[in-house]
């Protein structure tokens, strides 16, 4: 039957009528249908041997064709179609193969920075996200929160309705509640009238606020970031005069000096300063010189464990290691005399000698006067214009975002604010303890709150509005640099989401969808057509090619205020976002909650990290019965007259007389999974304490708590030498390459390798045709540990997430991890990072245990896990000398979320309870490559193949490739003379290998 | 003599010539004739009314084995993760007890087949009832390779049988030995014992008054009617299994020790393993036989057949494969250290100082040094001390087991991924579990079969000590 005879003969109606129709209405509709019109019309048409008419019963006969039909017409009720007319595929889309994915560029803003993207979309689900390597601030790499984007999209317990005081409601009367309101606004200038959101830095989105603003000169704007920058940009206007924001190019610098800055793994341009920093760190054979990284942090950092000199140092001590280095270049400010001075002599000299090619870096933490001065230091080494560059801010309206929020506070206290809008944040729940957000709050008559989730703000308030995820809306960010990405949707709002920009369209009394909002703000006046073609390249690249800002003239001014005097004794207590689930808006997102957080491999909490020596103050010791990697000591934290309990958790190299919280946790209206988890450290964080706050004390309590930690705290030396990190200075590796080599390392005597199976040849099959094989490297020296590479795995293989009691009974599932590994004294300790996927041995002990052979090896040389096959007998992982076997213990993986299934990347398995699974070296992005090479009868390129770790990688520490091609880059880093594998001892001859970490100390400085 | 006479009737010990003192002490006591052994043994199954104290013993077993089907059924529709098991620690209780019992099988089949075959007539007392152990005991260790996989309903692919998936099992693995070793191991101690028990099915079906035991039995008798022809074939048949069952007792522990010999874990990569598992699972066999003997020869009044030289005997194997096992420790911990591997250093340090340090010190009193007691031999013939030195070598023996199994994976190579390990309550109901079931099939087997093995005491008697010169 053709469309037109469909039409014809009532046939869309009867599918409308059907589709509306819900699964259990079946059996009642088929009565109903039965007497329609439209029905029996079609019936006739469709089968008109059997027409007959109806009568008021229905025979059995008739019932059975009735119910073929209702059944056959139900499957339409399965596909959620928009209620506009909508066009089928009658030629398929362009570009669109089933079963092959799409990717297309956007960007993900994240407190008031834009990353881009490149979003995999199978069939229209978007189900992976990769860096875009257009965009400056990634060049192709990912953080853990990007990757995590995909499950937050998905996120079965988002918001999906608009409600008015808690109530399910739409959005139409939300318009409508609205325009009494507007009405009111244009008579009064919107006097009344706050809103409220994040930092913003989408243009598109000032614009409209701006158009707001400008209508009702009575109404105000105020940002709020709980992670906020206000030091950097007070610290900058101090400099310079103005908010500036701060670009840097590590990649020309030799010497760099962080001040509390955990530059590599936070804060805006992360993912680019870990590829710009690393790129001078690669050793490889002929390298002779490095960058040399100094750090001054009290916690260690991911950009800690990869620095040449750690100074462990409380946070209010950094300033003092700032002023005297200030002082030594002349940069401002008289030093005083440090206890540090040998290390700030070194320092000084290592900056004066590499004048022009030296950064120092200030962290978001420290207070204004040290960014100040690390401007001016930069200055007066003359790395402004050559490694740093200062441009205008990114942000939309920079601003002191604590003075905002106390400004709005005071004026809701004050009875001036009578319409409060808040476009995303969570105030409620993330705002300064004094300020007393949430009872603020309800002084306001009417409070809007546009979430993603109905969170502890949407609570109360009067109207909610679901917020749409960046994958479902069109707008627009700036990356670091100010770069302009436009973000573009994958996918229709899963749940009638709104983004801010039509909420801003509601307020502007313009009611525009997003698309049109964003691309009428960047079209101007211009000429459509003209505009299309432009257009439709920016959204193609993901980037607005030379949008980047402009160097911005003018000198720091290093005229520091004098030092505050010394703050009352105690504890210093630092408040640091979560490395995981950042200021707590990832708290519902299971892959990011069980991610182990760098250095302290804690999952799903948070902790109080002390350093050993305050630990043993406190009365816990790492020999503590109840201190261990599955439980530690609640400790009560006296403070501002607060108390709150915390489990204590020992960290080498952490600075004394100090302790580290991170904010985020203790949720209690975020989801299933993040509800509850952790302790909420807002309640003792105050606006004159936002980053650092004194006098506090600490009591150990007698409760002992369950901690659920991926790996103990070894060090290097534990269990006798082992060789799993061999590092070496950089005159050590001048002075012998081969450092990192071992007996066992060395080309093996035939002897060695003598068996009675034949050995496999990886060169070439039976026919001579010649073979891949497929191996890495993995470079221990350049990685920071982020977990990029960890989230990219679990995002792209479909692992999944076990919880907090199964991670605590040492089950969670990665199929890579990042090993950490301390080495020297526990006050300050060199770290090492060693991500850790299957190593895909030749000789794998793996698989002659396995007794149904579910375990083979590829002629390839990967070692393949069959799923289906697998009985689950365990002997594989307990004969794997790595551990990199994970079996699911538990039905881990959902089957019956259904928001959860379109997240699932086609292309892998999902497992099912007792079987084993690992890394397979990303096998189904083998076979791709495998297939369009075939097709295109060539052999697979180097590079073409890039496993979901290595793409994700910012600082390029993985390599894949066929070991076959000695050309390939993974072949010649096979070649390195630094190039050893772990455990060669075994024989296992591991096609994962690794390289030996070179670090590059002063040589003038004792090893610490 | 006839060629066909039995060849157990042959007895050396028995000659005029050799001195009082080399003169064994009788195996039966004295005043018994060939009826009142028949009466006495047969009488305990035959007899109406089942005594209280059975009834007391099976419901306690039976609502174990009830705790057992509860664990399953939880297990299987749950998941495996119900058990205490982890990354890295692969195999937990499950294993260990699967060894465990398999160990304790090993005395039965040593009893029956080695000692018939070295004719050692003092094991006619208590073979009968210790093949039947052992048969429990695979049985209860037959439960764990089973539910130990992650999806067990497909645990039928461990067998060699042609399917339409065209593949074969893994013949290099070890688990899959253990399939053929275990099914074979079950198999011929079934028989041996079924094979020994026929002629005594016949004595209780011509005994028996009540119809149903006469038709079970006498299906089970499979027509015995004790005619010269059938004996002869019995023999013939009797020690053919005994010499098929010889080898399985080397043979089923030198293959499940190749489960962890086989592996590259230090603590389990070891070639001593087959010896010192075959010496440890005789060792844990005799134990089991006196822990049960000990107080059903006092509860049955069985004192006359099961002597206190049958004890002492059994005393002396312990000690001596015990002395085997103890000396196994030692070099365990000495080839660590002159290896110079640092993986398997740290392997004997981790045992003697890390998280399961008191586990091995334990093992280490209750294997190696509680044994020692049977030197004297005052404790040798004394049933409490005996019970006591068993009790403990039961306990070694499983500890033995958590030793090798657990803490050797929970740290290996990669101190990144050690962890530890702990029994989760549903590794211990299995356990109890299986407890129960070896012993609700012990209690049905004593209340419904003779215990001891009624035609072979018989010939133990002084009137069937017939001699050719007599005759």
């Amino acid at each position: 039957m053709s469309r037109n005879e469909e039409e014809d003969s009532g046939f869309g109606a009867l599918r409308d009528k059907i589709s509306r129709t819900r699964g259990r209405d079946y059996w009642r509709s088929l009565e109903e249908l039965s007497r329609t019109d439209s029905f029996e019309e079609f019936f006739i048409q469709e089968f008109p041997r059997q027409a007959q008419p109806l009568g008021e019963g229905v025979d059995r006969r008739d019932f059975v064709k009735l119910m073929g039909a209702s059944v056959a017409f139900a499957g339409l009720t399965a596909c959620n179609r928009p209620a506009e007319k909508i066009i089928p595929y009658v030629r398929t889309p362009e570009g669109v193969v089933p079963g092959q994915p799409l990717f297309f560029a956007s960007a993900m803003p994240l407190a008031g920075v834009a990353t881009g993207v490149l979003v995999e979309s199978h069939m229209g689900r978007p189900t992976k996200i990769e860096g875009n390597p257009d965009h400056p601030s990634s060049l192709g790499a990912t953080d853990p929160f990007m990757q995590a984007a995909v499950l937050s999209l998905y996120d079965p317990d988002r918001s999906q309705t608009v409600r008015h005081l808690g109530e399910i409601s739409t959005w139409s009367e939300f318009i409508a509640a609205m325009q009494p309101v507007l009405r009111d606004a244009q008579a009064n200038g919107g006097a009344g009238i706050r809103i409220l959101t994040q930092t913003v830095n989408s243009p598109t989105l000032g614009a409209q606020i701006q158009q707001f603003l400008t209508a009702h000169p009575g109404a105000r704007w105020h940002q709020w970031e709980p992670a906020g920058r206000d030091n950097a940009r007070e610290g900058g206007r101090l400099a310079f005069g103005a908010y500036v924001n701060t670009v840097y190019h590590f990649d020309k610098a030799n010497v760099v000096l962080s001040l509390d800055a955990n530059f590599l793994n936070c804060g805006p341009g992360n993912l680019r300063y870990a590829r710009d920093f690393m790129s001078r760190r690669r050793v490889r054979k002929g390298t002779t010189s490095m960058n040399r990284l100094y750090l001054v942090e009290s916690a260690p950092s991911s950009t800690g464990s990869v620095a040449d000199h750690r100074l462990p140092l409380k946070p209010s001590a950094v300033e003092a290691v700032a002023r005297a280095v200030a002082a030594g270049l002349g940069a401002g400010g008289a030093a005083a005399p440090s206890e540090h001075a040998a290390w700030v002599a070194a320092v000084l000299r290592d900056l004066q000698a590499n004048r022009g090619a030296s950064i120092v870096v200030a962290g978001d933490e420290q207070p204004p006067v040290v960014h100040q001065l690390a401007h001016a230091m930069n200055q007066t080494l003359g790395n402004i214009g050559t490694t740093v560059t200062i441009t205008d801010p990114v942000e939309v309206a920079p601003a002191n975002q604590l003075a905002s929020l106390r400004q709005l506070i005071a004026d809701i206290r004050g009875g001036s604010v009578r319409h409060l809008i808040m476009l995303g944040g969570n105030p409620v729940f993330d705002a300064p303890a004094d300020f007393e957000f949430r009872s603020a709050l309800t002084l306001v008559p009417v409070r809007v709150h546009l979430s993603s989730h109905y969170d502890e703000t949407s609570e109360l308030s009067h109207w909610h509005i679901p917020e749409t995820h960046f994958l479902e809306n069109w707008s627009d960010a700036r990356g670091h640099d100010g770069t302009v990405s436009i973000i573009q949707p994958l996918i229709a709002p899963l749940y009638n989401g709104r983004s801010a920009h039509e909420v801003l369209a509601v307020l502007n009394g313009i009611d525009l969808p997003g698309y049109d909002i964003v691309r009428k703000n960047w079209q101007g006046q211009g000429d459509a057509a003209a505009f299309e073609v432009v257009w439709r390249k920016w959204l193609n690249d993901g980037i607005i090619a030379g949008s980047a800002l402009p160097a911005r003239a003018g000198s720091a001014n290093g005229n520091a205020a004098p030092p505050a005097p010394a703050a009352a004794g105690g504890i210093e207590l630092q408040f640091r976002s979560d490395p995981t689930i950042f200021d707590g808006r990832f708290a519902n997102i299971g892959w990011l909650q069980e991610l182990p957080k760098p250095i302290t491999k804690i999952t799903w909490d948070n902790a109080l990290l002390v350093s050993p020596r305050t630990a043993a103050r406190l009365n816990i010791a790492p020999e503590d019965e109840l201190v261990n990697e599955r439980t530690t000591i609640l400790v009560r934290i006296h403070y501002h007259g607060r108390q709150l309990e915390l489990p204590v958790w020992i960290v080498p190299g952490h600075a004394d007389d100090a302790a580290t919280v991170h904010y985020g946790y203790g949720r209690s209206r975020s989801g299933r999974l993040g509800d509850h988890t952790g302790f909420n450290v807002y309640p003792i964080r105050f606006s004159d304490g936002m980053h650092v706050g004194h006098g506090a004390t600490l009591v150990r309590t007698g409760t002992a708590y369950k901690i659920a930690c991926t790996q103990e705290h070894q060090s290097l030396g534990e269990g006798g030498d082992r060789g799993i990190i061999r590092p070496t200075t950089l005159a050590g590796f001048l002075g012998n390459p081969e450092f990192a080599l071992t007996k066992f390392d060395r080309p093996e005597s035939a002897e060695a390798n003598e068996s009675m199976v034949p050995a496999w040849s990886y060169t070439a099959d039976s026919n001579g045709n010649p073979l891949n094989a497929w191996g890495m490297v993995i470079d221990p020296g350049t990685c920071i540990g982020c977990n990029g590479c960890v989230i990219a795995c679990q995002s792209e293989n479909n692992i999944a997430v076990v919880g907090k009691d199964q991670v605590w009974r040492q089950r969670e599932m990665h199929w890579l991890r990042i090993d950490r590994y301390y080495s020297g004294s526990p006050e300050n300790p060199q770290i090492y990072n060693q991500p850790i996927p299957c190593m895909q041995c030749e000789n794998a002990p793996c698989e002659p245990v396995c007794p149904v052979e579910a375990t083979v090896h590829s002629a390839e040389g990967l070692n393949d896990m069959t799923y289906n096959r697998c009985v689950g007998t365990r002997y594989c992982s307990n004969n794997c000398p790595y551990k990199v076997r994970r079996f699911n213990f538990y039905q881990y993986s959902d089957y019956f979320t259904p928001s959860l299934k379109p997240m699932r990347n086609p292309d892998v398995t999902v497992r099912t309870r007792g079987v084993m699974e690992k890394c397979t070296y990303c096998v189904q992005r083998i076979n791709a490559a495998k297939i369009t090479a075939e097709r295109e009868d060539r052999p697979v390129r180097d590079g073409e193949i890039v496993t979901a770790c290595q793409q994700a990688c910012p600082t390029e520490a993985i390599t894949f490739g066929n070991i076959n091609d000695p050309t390939s880059r993974v072949a010649q880093l096979k070649k390195q003379p630094h190039n050893y594998a772990l455990l060669a001892e075994l024989n296992t001859r591991p096609r994962t290998t690794y390289l030996g970490v070179v670090r590059n100390p002063n040589p003038e400085m004792k090893a610490e | 003599m006839s060629e066909q006479a039995p060849l157990h009737e042959v007895r050396p010990t028995t000659q005029r010539d050799i001195p009082e003192r080399f003169i064994p002490v009788p195996i039966v006591e004295k005043g018994h004739t060939f009826a009142s052994v028949t009466d006495q043994i047969s009488s305990i199954v035959l007899k109406k009314k089942t005594p209280i104290g059975w009834w007391i013993g099976f419901g306690i077993t039976f609502a174990l084995v009830q705790v057992l089907m509860v664990t399953l059924a939880r297990v299987v529709f749950g998941g495996i993760g119900n058990f205490g098991i982890n990354h890295p620690v692969g195999w937990g209780f499950d294993i260990i007890n699967f060894v465990w019992w398999i160990g304790i099988g090993h005395a039965g089949t040593l009893i029956s087949a080695i000692l018939l075959l070295l004719r050692q007539d003092w094991r006619t007392s208590i073979n009968r009832f210790a093949e039947a152990m052992t048969l429990f005991a695979v049985a209860s260790a037959g439960l764990y390779p089973l539910f130990h996989t992650g999806r067990p309903w497909y645990a039928f692919w461990l067998f060699p049988y042609p399917n339409t998936m065209g593949l074969w099992p893994q013949f290099r693995s070890p688990l899959m030995w253990d399939v053929f070793a275990v099914s074979t191991y079950a198999t011929v101690s079934f028989l041996f014992w079924y094979v020994g028990l026929i002629p005594d099915l016949a004595t209780l079906r011509d005994r028996a008054r009540s119809r149903i035991g006469q038709t079970i039995y006498g299906m089970g008798a499979l027509g015995w009617r004790g005619s010269a022809k059938h004996w002869s074939r019995y023999e013939h048949a009797y020690l053919l299994l005994a010499g098929l069952s010889t080898p399985l007792v080397l043979s089923v522990h030198t293959i499940v020790s190749f489960d962890f010999a086989v592996s590259v874990i230090p603590g389990w990569h070891s070639t001593f393993f087959p010896p010192y598992f075959v010496a440890g699972a005789v060792f844990a066999g005799f134990a089991m036989v006196l822990t049960l003997s000990i107080p059903i020869r006092k509860i049955f009044k069985l004192q006359d057949f099961i002597t206190m030289k049958h004890l002492e005997n059994m005393g002396k194997v312990m000690l001596a494969t015990g002395l085997i096992v103890f000396y196994a420790y030692i070099m365990e911990a000495f080839f660590a250290w002159y290896s110079g591997n640092v993986y398997e250093r740290y392997m004997i340090l981790n045992r003697q100082h890390g998280p399961y340090k008191h586990m091995y010190m334990m093992l280490i009193i209750c294997n190696g040094l509680a044994p020692q007691m049977m030197w004297v031999k005052r404790f040798r013939t004394s049933a409490t001390m005996l019970f006591i030195t068993a009790m403990f070598v039961n306990v070694g023996m499983w500890l033995e087991r958590f030793v090798i199994i657990p803490t050797s994976l929970s740290r290996d190579y990669l101190p990144s991924s050690w962890g530890t390990y702990h029994g989760s309550p549903w590794d211990w109901s299995m356990f109890v579990g299986s407890i129960g079931l070896f012993l609700c099939l012990l209690f049905l087997f004593l209340r419904l079969l003779p215990m001891i093995s009624i035609f072979e005491m018989r010939t133990m008697l002084p009137e069937a000590d017939v001699h050719e010169a007599e005759a």
